[in-house]
C-alpha cells in the first residue's frame, strides 16, 4: 500500500512542481499565464547547455534556471504583462503569444539556424539530460524500493513550496504581496510599490517554473513543445485548490495525484486520468472558488 | 552568332533566376523535369522525424539525378509542409495533386496523416508512397507501403521471445491509439498460439510521460517480458523509469516494436541496454551498402552523428522502386505505376525488398536487435529473407488466404 501512496506522492509533486509557480503568478496575481509552461521548457532547455556547455551537473543547474527564468519572467512583466493588470483575457491572449515566441526561439535557436548555425542542445529535436550517479536507481526505504530520483524530486518539491509559504508570509515582500491580493489600490495608498513588487513577484513565479522545468528534464525527454501540456495541469491544480490559496494548490495537487495514481493502479491509466478530470469538474460544480479560498478579494 | 532580342532576353532571365537560385536551376528547364510531391512536417512537434524522411527522399532523388534522372527526365522535388498537423496533410495534398498535377507523392508519417490524405489520392488517382511502418488494416490502390506490417515485426519475434528468450509471462504496453491496439491485437494471437500467456493489456495517453504507475504494475505483475508498442515521446520517460524503479532489462526485457535508434539516442542509451527491438532495418546491419548509405545520408545532411533508422531507410529506397516501376510503365502515370511496381525488387541498405504483386505492401525481412550502451543494435536472430506483408494479419489473413489483393479488399472475408 505504502508504495502506491509514494507514487500517488510522486505524481502529486509533479503537478505540485508546475502549479507552485502559477499559484504565484495566477493565483497571487490575477494573470492568466499561458507562457508558464514555457518556462518550465526553458528551466528544462537550462539544465540541457548547461549540462552540454559547462559540464554542470543537474543540481547546479537548478539555482541556474531560477536565475534565469525569474530573470525573463522579470523582463516580461516589464515589458508586457504589465500594461494588462485587470484585464484577465488579454493576459491569456499575450502570455500564449508569448508562449508560441519563446518555443519557435528555442527551436530556431534564436533564429541562428537561418544563419546555417546551430548550437548543440538547442533545435527542434528531443534533448536529454544525464542524472547524477546517486539519484540514479532504486533507495531502500521501509523495506521498499523506491525510485531515488522520485524521492530527491518529492523532497525538492516540499522544499520549493515551503519556500514560497516563507516567501508569501514570513518576509516583508510577502506582506505586500499579500495586500496586492487583497486590495491592489489600498496596498498602493499605504505605500506599497505595487509595479515594483508585482515584477518581483512574477520573476518569482517564473523562476520556480524553471526549477520545475530542469527536475522534469531528469526523467523525460526535453523538447520545445514539452511544456504546452504542462500549462493545463498547472491551472487545474490551482483552480481547484482555490485561486490565491498556496494551502489549497499544495492540498488539490496532493488529492488529484493520490486519485489518478489509486485509480490508475486498480483500473488503468486512461481510467486515472479521467477521473482526475471528473474530480475537478465536481470540485469546480460544487465549490466554484475552489477547495480554499478566501472571500473580499 | 548572334542573338535576337527576345532570344538575349529570355536567355539573360532564365541565368539571372539560374544564378539568383542555384538550387532551382532544374526548375528552370521544366520540360526535362518530372516533379513529385514529398509530403512530410517540416514545422511542429513531428518535424524532427519528417524532417529526415524529407532528407532521404531528396539524397535519393539527387542520387538518381545524377546518375542520368528517370526515363531521361531529371526528378523535381516539391517538399511541402504538413505542419504535423493532419487537415494541413490534406489540404497540401490537394494543392500536390490538383494544383501542380504531381503523379506521385512520398510522404505521411503518421497513420492519422495517411488516412487525411487518402481520399484525395483515390479520388484523383494520384499515387502515394508511404514510408512508415504502421497498422495494417488497409488496401488502397492508390498507396504503396514501403515499412513493415504487424506480421512482419512480431511473426518472428513473439516465437524467438518464447522460444529462445525463454519467456512465458507477457506484459503488453502501448500507447492509446490505432497503432497499438492493432499490434496488441496480433501479439495475443501469436502469444496465445506459441503456448505462452499475456497477464495484462496496458495503455497510457499518447504523449504522457508519466511511468510510475505503469512501472509499479510492470513490476507487480508477475511478468518475465515486456512487450511495449509505446510510441513517441514516451518511449523515452518509459525506459528511464523502468530502470529508476530498480527494474533490469537482464531480468525482464523490453521487446519494443517502435523503440528505434532516434529514440535510444534520445533518452541515453544506458537505459535500453539489454532489451530488444523487431525492425527489418537497423543502422548496424553489417552491409557494404548500409554502410556507404549511412554516409552519403551523413555527407547530405551536413551532419557526421546523423542516425539513420528504419523508416528513414524505406524513405530513401521507396524513390528506387518508383523509378524501377516508371522505367517498366514507360510513363509517369498513377496507373503506369501502379501496375509498373507489383513485383518490383530492390536491393535497399539493409537487404533486399520487394513489392508485393497483390497488396502493394513490402517484402522485408524482419531482424531482432538488441541494444547496445553505445547506443547502436546488435543483430541477435534474423529471418535470413524477406516474407510477405499480410495488412490484414490481425483479422486472420494469411498467404494462402489474402483479403487484400490486386482487385482491392474483399471485405466479405473481415
Amino acid at each position: 500500500m505504502f508504495d502506491i501512496l509514494f507514487i500517488g506522492l510522486s505524481l502529486s509533486s509533479i503537478l505540485l512542481l508546475v502549479a507552485l509557480g502559477l499559484a504565484v503568478t495566477y493565483g497571487a496575481m490575477g494573470i492568466i499565464n499561458m507562457a508558464h509552461g514555457e518556462m518550465v521548457m526553458i528551466g528544462a532547455y537550462v539544465a540541457v547547455l548547461s549540462n552540454i556547455w559547462l559540464g554542470a551537473n543537474l543540481l547546479l543547474a537548478i539555482p541556474l534556471a531560477f536565475l534565469v527564468t525569474a530573470a525573463l519572467g522579470y523582463g516580461l512583466e516589464r515589458l508586457v504583462v504589465r500594461r494588462l493588470y485587470g484585464r484577465l483575457l488579454d493576459t491569456l491572449l499575450a502570455t500564449w503569444g508569448i508562449a508560441i515566441l519563446l518555443q519557435q526561439a528555442i527551436r530556431l535557436e534564436f533564429g541562428l539556424t537561418f544563419f546555417g548555425i546551430h548550437i548543440e542542445g538547442l533545435g527542434s529535436g528531443l534533448q536529454n539530460v544525464p542524472v547524477p550517479q546517486f539519484l540514479q536507481g532504486t533507495l531502500g526505504l521501509f523495506g521498499l524500493q523506491l525510485n531515488s530520483y522520485r524521492v530527491f524530486i518529492v523532497l525538492v518539491t516540499l522544499a520549493l513550496a515551503g519556500l514560497t509559504w516563507f516567501t508569501l508570509y514570513r518576509t516583508p515582500l510577502g506582506m505586500k504581496v499579500r495586500a496586492i491580493i487583497r486590495n491592489p489600490q489600498m496596498a498602493s495608498a499605504c505605500g506599497i510599490d505595487v509595479k515594483a513588487t508585482n515584477a518581483i513577484t512574477f520573476a518569482l513565479g517564473s523562476g520556480l517554473a524553471g526549477v520545475a522545468g530542469v527536475l522534469m528534464a531528469g526523467f523525460r525527454s526535453v523538447s520545445p513543445d514539452m511544456g504546452a501540456t504542462m500549462v493545463v495541469d498547472g491551472f487545474m491544480v490551482v483552480v481547484t485548490g482555490g485561486v490565491g490559496s498556496l494551502l489549497g494548490t499544495v492540498a488539490a495537487a496532493g488529492i488529484l495525484g493520490e486519485i489518478n495514481a489509486l485509480v490508475a493502479i486498480f483500473f488503468n491509466e486512461i481510467a486515472g486520468r479521467a477521473s482526475v478530470l471528473l474530480v475537478v469538474i465536481l470540485v469546480i460544480l460544487l465549490r466554484p472558488a475552489g477547495l480554499f479560498s478566501f472571500k473580499g478579494r | 552568332m548572334t542573338l535576337k532580342r527576345r532570344q538575349f532576353l529570355t536567355t539573360a532571365a532564365v541565368s539571372a533566376g539560374a544564378l539568383a537560385l542555384p538550387g532551382y536551376i532544374r526548375s528552370a528547364r521544366a520540360a526535362e523535369t518530372v516533379q513529385v510531391g514529398a509530403l512530410y512536417s517540416q514545422t511542429g512537434g513531428l518535424s524532427v522525424v519528417e524532417k529526415m524522411l524529407a532528407s532521404a527522399v531528396q539524397l535519393a532523388a539527387s542520387e538518381i539525378n545524377a546518375a542520368g534522372g528517370v526515363l531521361g527526365r531529371q526528378i523535381e522535388v516539391i517538399v511541402e509542409d504538413g505542419a504535423s498537423d493532419p487537415k494541413t496533410f490534406a489540404e497540401k495534398a490537394q494543392k500536390l495533386v490538383i494544383r501542380d498535377k504531381v503523379e506521385t507523392v512520398f510522404g505521411c508519417h503518421t497513420s492519422a496523416s495517411r488516412k487525411a490524405v487518402l481520399p484525395i489520392f483515390e479520388r484523383r488517382n494520384a499515387m502515394l508512397f508511404y514510408q512508415t511502418h504502421y497498422e495494417g488494416f488497409e488496401c488502397s490502390r492508390n498507396v504503396v507501403y514501403l515499412g513493415a506490417v504487424p506480421n512482419q515485426q512480431l511473426s518472428n519475434y513473439i516465437p524467438w521471445i518464447i522460444n529462445t528468450l525463454g519467456k512465458k509471462k507477457f506484459f503488453i504496453v502501448g500507447s492509446n491509439y490505432v497503432y497499438p491496439r492493432e499490434m496488441a491485437k496480433v501479439s495475443k494471437s501469436l502469444i496465445e498460439a506459441g503456448g505462452a500467456e499475456w497477464v495484462a493489456d496496458e495503455y497510457l495517453e499518447l504523449g504522457h510521460s508519466e511511468w510510475a504507475v505503469m512501472v509499479n504494475k510492470i513490476k507487480e505483475s508477475g511478468a518475465d517480458v515486456v512487450l511495449s508498442h509505446v510510441v513517441g515521446d514516451s518511449i523515452i520517460s518509459f525506459y528511464r523509469e523502468f530502470r529508476n524503479q530498480g527494474l533490469s532489462h537482464a531480468d525482464l526485457p523490453i521487446c519494443a516494436t517502435v523503440t528505434s535508434e532516434i529514440e535510444i539516442a534520445a533518452m541515453g542509451p544506458e537505459y535500453a541496454a539489454g532489451s530488444y527491438t523487431s525492425f527489418p532495418y537497423f543502422m548496424s546491419i553489417d552491409r557494404p551498402e548500409n554502410k556507404s548509405f549511412i554516409q552519403r545520408y551523413r555527407d547530405f545532411v551536413n551532419d557526421q552523428k546523423a542516425i539513420t533508422y528504419h523508416s528513414l531507410e524505406a524513405a530513401y529506397f521507396q524513390l528506387f522502386l518508383w523509378k524501377q516501376a516508371v522505367e517498366k510503365a514507360g510513363d509517369f502515370t498513377a496507373d503506369g505505376i501502379r501496375e509498373g511496381i507489383r513485383g518490383q525488387e530492390y536491393d535497399a541498405p539493409g537487404g533486399p525488398v520487394k513489392v508485393d504483386a497483390d497488396n502493394l505492401h513490402t517484402w522485408v525481412t524482419p531482424n531482432i536487435g538488441q541494444w547496445q550502451p553505445d547506443g547502436q543494435s546488435k543483430i541477435v536472430d534474423s529471418y535470413g529473407q524477406p516474407i510477405k506483408p499480410l495488412p490484414y494479419s490481425g483479422y486472420g489473413e494469411t498467404a494462402e488466404n489474402l483479403f487484400c489483393t490486386a482487385a482491392g479488399l474483399d471485405s466479405s472475408k473481415l
